[in-house]
């Protein structure tokens, strides 16, 4: 067994300095090292997206990545969209076009789209669709949360936090 | 499944990357770049390297730019880094589209061009771009620097030239000239995953007439290759549906087929020939 190394991890502005094996995912690091459980893990190759997270504001896969790589990185996740109680627009969006039935993979899509945002406030349809088929969701069949996504590009909130 | 066991040493230069590898290829070592192959295969337990070298970290390595007629991308080169146009002529404008069909938009903001290159996965995009093109890889180690033609540079499913020392430190792509004319197809059954055939085309339009025919297949056969017997077909004559069909069909009866659980020979055999068609009519008229 490779020796644990020392690592601090940047997550939503808060540093957490864990001691990791090199081989343990960014994933497994932030959920059982961070005790931040709202990123889901799902089929750990790559292919779902429950996992996803933003690294320096970009959606990663975080099960394709060592927490070793991920020191001096700004990362979010989940738990950093809600500011003082109050939900993320694109949380809120989420529930009201009732874009979750069981929420598994919900974590991930409201990073892959805050991410998407942010970097690009005018994304058309199109492009927005391409994005959003990176992950799957079992539950709710794509459409509302499509429709969640647009309503906060159109309201131009995005990166409201 | 979790991966196996392994130490990490970050390279913070070329120099210091292919010097980690000299030591530590002997010893079950390699490179790590975008991970997006790798970490898959290492969570699945196909692959468990001891030692990976991390290039990420090497900042000469993250640089795309022209050098005289060809298109220099460094080894952590991210495929995402070609949404955009990395150079305002026809090769520019064919990566952007080819782009779109690799993985996904999380994956490409990782994966590297030059990692798929070393790779060699049949149905990688880059690599049929590659082939059809005519790339050429450079390769890196303490011994030296060596130049390898794509010709010689795919030697099998997921098999390359590259010695276990060595680093793709770069791939030159020859840029297309000023008014060439491009296309390219890829059937999969969802988006975001690999092609069960796809194909890439040039040419330029001379007096009416069709020169330079590349014709491209990938995820056909174990590696991707130019058609020869399919381009022959093509050369000097005007473009036209006729002509094209005779291409395809051609196309079709130069490839020997993979064939796997879900996909016939026969069956690829017949989309070999429809993507053809399909690249060149995405090339427009
Ligand atoms: C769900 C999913 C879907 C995908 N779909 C596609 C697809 O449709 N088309 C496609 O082409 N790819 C696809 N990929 C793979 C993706 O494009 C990878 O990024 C790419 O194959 C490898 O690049 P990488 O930088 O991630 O390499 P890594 O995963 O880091 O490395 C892959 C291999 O290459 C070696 N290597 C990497 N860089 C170098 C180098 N510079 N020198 C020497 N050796 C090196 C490594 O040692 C390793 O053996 C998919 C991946 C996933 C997870
Ligand atoms: S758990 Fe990371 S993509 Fe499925
Ligand atoms: S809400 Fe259940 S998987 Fe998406």
């Amino acid at each position: 067994m490779a020796q644990k190394m020392a690592i601090t991890l940047d997550v939503n502005g808060t540093e957490h300095e864990i001691r990791v094996e090199p081989r343990k995912t960014l994933s497994d690091a932030l959920r059982g090292d961070c005790g931040l459980t709202g990123t889901n893990v799902g089929c750990e190759h790559g292919v779902c997206g429950a996992c996803t997270v933003l690294l320096d504001g970009v959606p990663v896969r975080s099960c394709l990545m060592f927490a070793v790589q991920a020191q001096g990185k700004a990362l979010r996740t989940v738990e950093g969209l809600s500011t003082g109680g109050k939900l993320h627009a694109l949380q809120q969006a989420f529930t009201d076009n009732h874009a979750l039935q069981c929420g598994f993979c919900t974590s991930g899509f409201l990073m892959l789209a805050a991410g998407t945002l942010e970097q690009q406030p005018d994304i058309d349809d199109e492009s927005l669709r391409e994005v959003l088929s990176s992950n799957l969701c079992r539950c709710t069949g794509y459409q509302n949360i499509l429709r969640a996504v647009r309503q906060v590009r159109d309201a131009g909130k995005e990166g409201a936090r | 499944m979790k991966a196996g066991s392994f130490e990490w040493h970050p390279a913070r230069s070329a120099d210091e990357a292919v010097a980690l590898l000299a030591e530590y290829a002997p010893q079950d070592g390699r490179v790590i770049a975008g991970g997006q192959s790798l970490v898959p295969s290492m969570a699945l337990r196909l692959a468990f390297p001891s030692h990976l070298i991390d290039i990420n970290g090497v900042e000469e390595f993250a640089r795309v730019r022209v050098d005289g007629n060809e298109l220099v991308i460094g080894a952590c080169v991210r495929h995402a880094a070609f949404h955009v146009p990395v150079e305002p002529g026809p090769l520019g404008r064919l990566m952007v589209q080819v782009v779109h069909d690799i993985a996904h938009f999380p994956i490409r903001q990782r994966g590297t061009f030059c990692g798929s290159l070393a790779n060699a996965d049949p149905a990688s995009e880059w690599c049929l771009l590659a082939a059809t093109l005519g790339a050429r890889m450079v390769a890196k180690s303490v011994r030296g620097t060596r130049v390898i033609p794509a010709a010689d540079w795919f030697q099998g499913i997921m098999t390359t030239a590259l010695a276990e020392d060595e680093l793709l430190a770069e791939v030159r792509l020859p840029l297309l000239p000023e008014g060439s004319r491009a296309g390219f197809y890829e059937f999969s059954r969802r988006a975001g995953d690999y092609a069960l055939a796809m194909a890439l085309v040039t040419w330029r339009d001379q007096g009416g007439a069709m020169q330079d025919v590349r014709i491209g297949a990938g995820a056909v056969e174990v590696q991707p290759r130019r058609l020869a017997k399919a381009e022959a077909v093509l050369e000097g004559r005007p473009r036209g549906t006729a002509a094209i069909d005779d291409a395809a069909a051609a196309a079709s009866a130069a490839v020997d087929p993979l064939e796997d659980f879900h996909t016939s020979a026969d069956y690829r055999r017949d989309l070999v020939g429809t993507a053809v068609r399909r690249a060149f009519a995405q090339a427009g008229s």
